[in-house]
């Protein structure tokens, strides 16, 4: 028996072009990364952003158990996306289901591409997505944080891959759809970059837009992406900044 | 089998936790009955009606409770329902992993579930919005994220906050049978603050709080939980054997710990 019921609200978007959040179309939730905030896996990352709360760990290159998956030329890429029954408002049985396999597949062929898996012949390298809180949006969140997982735990790669997702609501293209446009949007197109590159390892859609609106989104993607990008390099980088101080203002403290 | 480095260093660690023991020494410099610093992490992390993410040294674990409403046991029908679930995941260990939780699992599970349902430390009667008919189920989620030792007190004082700061709301069965939900929120009652101390023996020395180490190191493991009335409501010897001297040394140790525990997850709650 469910104790809360969702309701659609009444406007999704205003003709100004205001969202349910208060945020205009082209504007992203707010998004906080931290790298490194576990021990025993060798690489980590915590992304909240809006209601989301995503935690990534790498372990590998390591042996491969069992041993006959092993690739004798290239690492093998293991991804599990993994939702907390705690994640949603009601609560979610734990184990796999349809919905969480596809997208450990999507996310490792989102992710795989910016790996130099011929560095690690015979190996394994183990990525987990857990997601701790859902508010739409995980499977780019998720992108982002096992990227950056990867980063930290030293794995060889061509550039870190970037993730967003866009939607369109009526006529308006957004970025970063929220919960409400999520369920009752009019389209959806979580999309990832290899940041090196710029090209597109990730894009799903979900709903239709026109030829116009396709190109538009696309440009927002973008944009959104490199936006993250720059997130990500800051967030890397924090934990081995250098904290530099002048002898001469020793006396003011 | 392959020899490899790390088994040496596995080695070398474990002559030199038994040295340190010998010595009345251990490795992170603490006390035999000293724990490790508990840390309540701030901010919203689920999608629970309660929930705390707590570090005890270097083991962080996350629970969760998620509320719903349902028929009671029909052999308990003046009860509300409790399910208590650990997932070890694969992101806490390189030795976890993926799938259904397994015997250690189960066993850390029903390890807490114990301490909490022999103190009856949130009132499983109180669960009962129409008795026979209609009750609240909580069902208590134990993530463990980072696996330093010592899972079982770090899950049931995170699991003891996340119970006691658990709000759902008012739920009223009328009497042409239909449920009304209401706007207002219900508070579960933590009566009792019954919390595991789990001891290492490592040379004939009891260890409170081991870290993954020691637990590694450790010839007998034990878990004892106190009530608010310092009473031992539930234990769990798991590998290993003890003296009936030593048991009775471990609760006392247990016993004089409880309030310091019992006063940190008050002031948080």
């Amino acid at each position: 028996m469910p104790l809360y019921v969702e309701k659609k609200p009444d406007v999704l978007i205003t003709e100004d072009g205001v969202r349910t959040d208060g945020r205009l179309p082209h504007e992203i939730r707010p998004i906080r990364m931290t790298v490194g905030i576990l021990d025993k896996a060798d690489g980590s990352a915590f992304i909240e952003w809006g209601g989301n709360r995503i935690l990534a760990a790498v372990f590998g290159p390591r042996e491969v158990h069992p041993k006959h998956l092993a690739l004798p030329d290239k690492a093998l890429i293991r991804t599990r996306y993994n939702m907390a029954p705690f994640s949603t408002p009601e609560r979610k049985r734990p184990g796999p289901d349809r919905r969480s396999v596809e997208l450990s597949k999507v996310i490792r062929e989102a992710i795989k591409p910016a790996i130099f898996v011929e560095n690690y012949p015979g190996s394994v390298i183990d990525i987990f997505v857990e997601v701790l809180r859902s508010d739409a949006g995980t499977r780019v969140a998720g992108v982002n944080a096992a990227s950056l997982a990867l980063a930290n735990a030293g794995i060889a790669m061509r550039g870190l891959v970037a993730a967003c997702a866009v939607g369109r609501v009526e006529n308006f293209i957004i970025c970063d759809p929220n919960h409400d446009e999520d369920m009752w949007g009019d389209a959806d197109m979580p999309m990832a970059m290899l940041m090196e590159s710029e090209k597109i390892t990730l894009l799903q859609t979900d709903g239709p837009m026109t030829d116009e609106q396709f190109k538009e989104a696309l440009e927002m993607g973008r944009r959104c992406i490199r936006f993250l990008y720059e997130m990500q390099k800051e967030a890397l980088k924090r934990p081995y900044l250098i904290v530099e101080r002048s002898v001469f203002e020793q006396g003011e403290v | 089998m392959m020899f490899n480095s790390e088994m040496l260093t596995h080695k070398l660690l474990r002559e030199y936790i038994k040295d340190l023991v010998a010595n009345d020494q251990r490795v992170d410099g603490r006390g035999f009955d000293e724990m490790r610093p508990i840390e309540v992490l701030n901010g919203t992390f689920t999608k629970a009606e309660g929930e705390a993410w707590i570090k005890l040294g270097k083991t962080q674990v996350l629970v969760g409770v998620k509320a719903d409403i349902g028929e009671p046991f029909p052999d308990t029908p003046d009860k509300g329902v409790l399910v208590s679930n650990t997932e070890l995941l694969p992101v806490a260990s390189p030795t976890f992993e993926p799938g259904p939780p397994n015997e250690n699992a189960i066993e850390i599970a029903r390890v807490v579930d114990r301490a909490i349902r022999s103190a009856d430390a949130i009132g499983l009667s109180s669960l009962v919005i129409e008795e026979g008919k209609l009750v609240y189920m909580l069902f208590l989620d134990m993530y463990v994220l980072d696996h330093d030792g010592n899972l079982e007190d770090a899950l049931t004082i995170a699991s003891l906050i996340a119970l006691g700061r658990t709000e759902v709301p008012k739920v009223i069965l009328k009497e042409d049978g239909e449920i009304e939900v209401k706007e207002e929120k219900w508070k579960v009652d933590l009566r009792d603050m019954p919390i595991n101390f789990t001891f290492a023996k490592i040379n004939g020395k009891l260890l409170l709080d081991p870290i993954l180490e020691e637990e590694n190191v450790a010839e007998a493991a034990i878990t004892l939980a106190i009530d608010k009335d310092r009473r031992v409501c539930s234990i769990q010897k798991k590998h290993g054997h003890f003296t009936m001297e030593e048991i009775i040394n471990a609760a006392g140790i247990a016993r004089d710990k409880w309030s310091e525990v019992a006063e940190m997850i008050k002031e948080v709650i």
